[in-house]
């Protein structure tokens, strides 16, 4: 089978399946950066940065939001590194 | 039902795991040599893993009807000491033949650097010279994109065929593009990175099933071994297919892998 399927569920069962998940996730990100904000300095993280600017394509009208978002996230320089110093990954491309 | 995890690092797992993958319709995994969550300090670890992966863990499996097989590499973490990467490399040959290899894997990159996309040149030439298949690692988060199209464009200069290349761990960014050169695509289903369950159903839904499949790289990190039986549910829980549900846990590994010549399903 090499069809697209649509979702096969409808808007409203979509919504009664997912809604609390959801409210869970968005309530998660608030109280993150809430408890950012009473952290014991005011700092700029470039993953928190990177976070905000995410949270603003959620609010976008169109279906390819998480494509968006994933692109936000992504170092999107084009040469390999010189070399590797480290092996582990941040999240979000560091500007330095 | 019945499924097919195509990457799975049981090396990493108890035989309970084993168990439930059976009781919940598993009968084959297939294992790529992977980062062991250390470097290891000689080539001869990797011997060692090297027979773990073609003896052990096939008995293992096969005390729950599940039917094992493997890919054989240097993964990208233990590739930037070039030296060290060849002498690993060095051993490869001599397990090639046994008859639960499949191919090359999963080898790619992790951080892009030069030294990593040297390592993966000359393992695609040892898939290459021993017309293997290959299973391809996308790196972690930040570097994934990146990082796919520095891979692709690495098979793209030798003469394997994409369709005999899997890339994994695709996501919603590299998944299009992925499918659109030619390329099998692996979505793996991880609790909080690469792709959960509803995210993988959400990419069938946009992309279909054509050279997709799904897996749960289940490993010595947060993973769930059952994550391909709860996507399955996921799509069945939708309203989705029969069909669909077995084209993309069971027939589309099975086609793939098949193209190795080595394996099945049955022991």
């Amino acid at each position: 089978m090499s069809s697209k399927p649509t979702c096969p569920m409808s808007h409203e069962e979509a919504v009664d399946r997912y809604f609390l998940e959801h409210r869970a996730k968005v309530l998660d990100i608030a109280a993150f950066l809430d408890r950012l904000d009473r952290c014991d300095s005011v700092q700029t993280d470039y993953r928190v940065d990177a976070l905000r600017k995410c949270v603003e394509v959620l609010l976008e009208k169109n279906s390819a939001r998480t494509e968006k978002i994933l692109v936000i996230l992504s170092d999107q320089s084009k040469k390999p590194l010189e070399a590797a110093t480290e092996q582990g990954a941040s999240g979000a491309p560091n500007p330095t | 039902m019945t499924y097919i995890d195509p990457h799975i690092h049981m090396v990493s797992r108890t035989t309970d795991d084993y168990e439930r993958m059976a009781l919940a319709g598993c009968v084959a995994i297939t294992e790529p040599a992977f980062w062991a969550g250390f470097d290891r300090s000689s080539p001869q670890g990797f011997y060692d893993y090297f027979r773990q992966l073609t003896d052990t863990e096939p008995k293992r499996a096969a005390q729950y009807g599940i039917n094992h097989h493997c890919w054989l590499c240097i993964n990208s973490k233990e590739a930037e000491d070039v030296g060290f990467a060849r002498e690993v490399i060095s051993i490869i040959p001599e397990f090639l033949d046994h008859p639960t290899v499949l191919g090359i894997g999963e080898i790619g990159l992790n951080k892009n650097s030069k030294n990593e996309l040297v390592i993966l040149e000359e393992q695609l030439a040892l898939a290459e010279k021993h017309d293997r298949l290959v299973l391809v690692h996308t790196p972690h988060l930040e570097d994934k994109l990146k990082g796919t199209l520095l891979i692709m464009e690495a098979v793209e200069n030798t003469s394997i065929s994409p369709d005999r290349v899997l890339i994994d761990h695709v996501e919603e960014h590299t998944v299009g593009v992925v499918l659109s050169r030619g390329f099998w695509a692996g979505m793996t289903l991880y609790p909080n990175s690469k792709c959960t369950p509803q995210r993988a159903a959400d990419i069938i839904e946009t992309h279909g099933t054509e050279r997709l499949w799904i897996n749960s790289a289940g490993d010595w990190g947060p993973s769930d071994p059952l994550a391909v039986p709860k996507c399955r549910l996921e799509l069945a829980n939708r309203g989705h297919s029969t069909d669909t549900i077995n084209t993309i846990s069971f027939e589309n590994p099975l086609n793939f892998l098949s193209k190795s010549g080595r394996f099945s399903i049955h022991s």
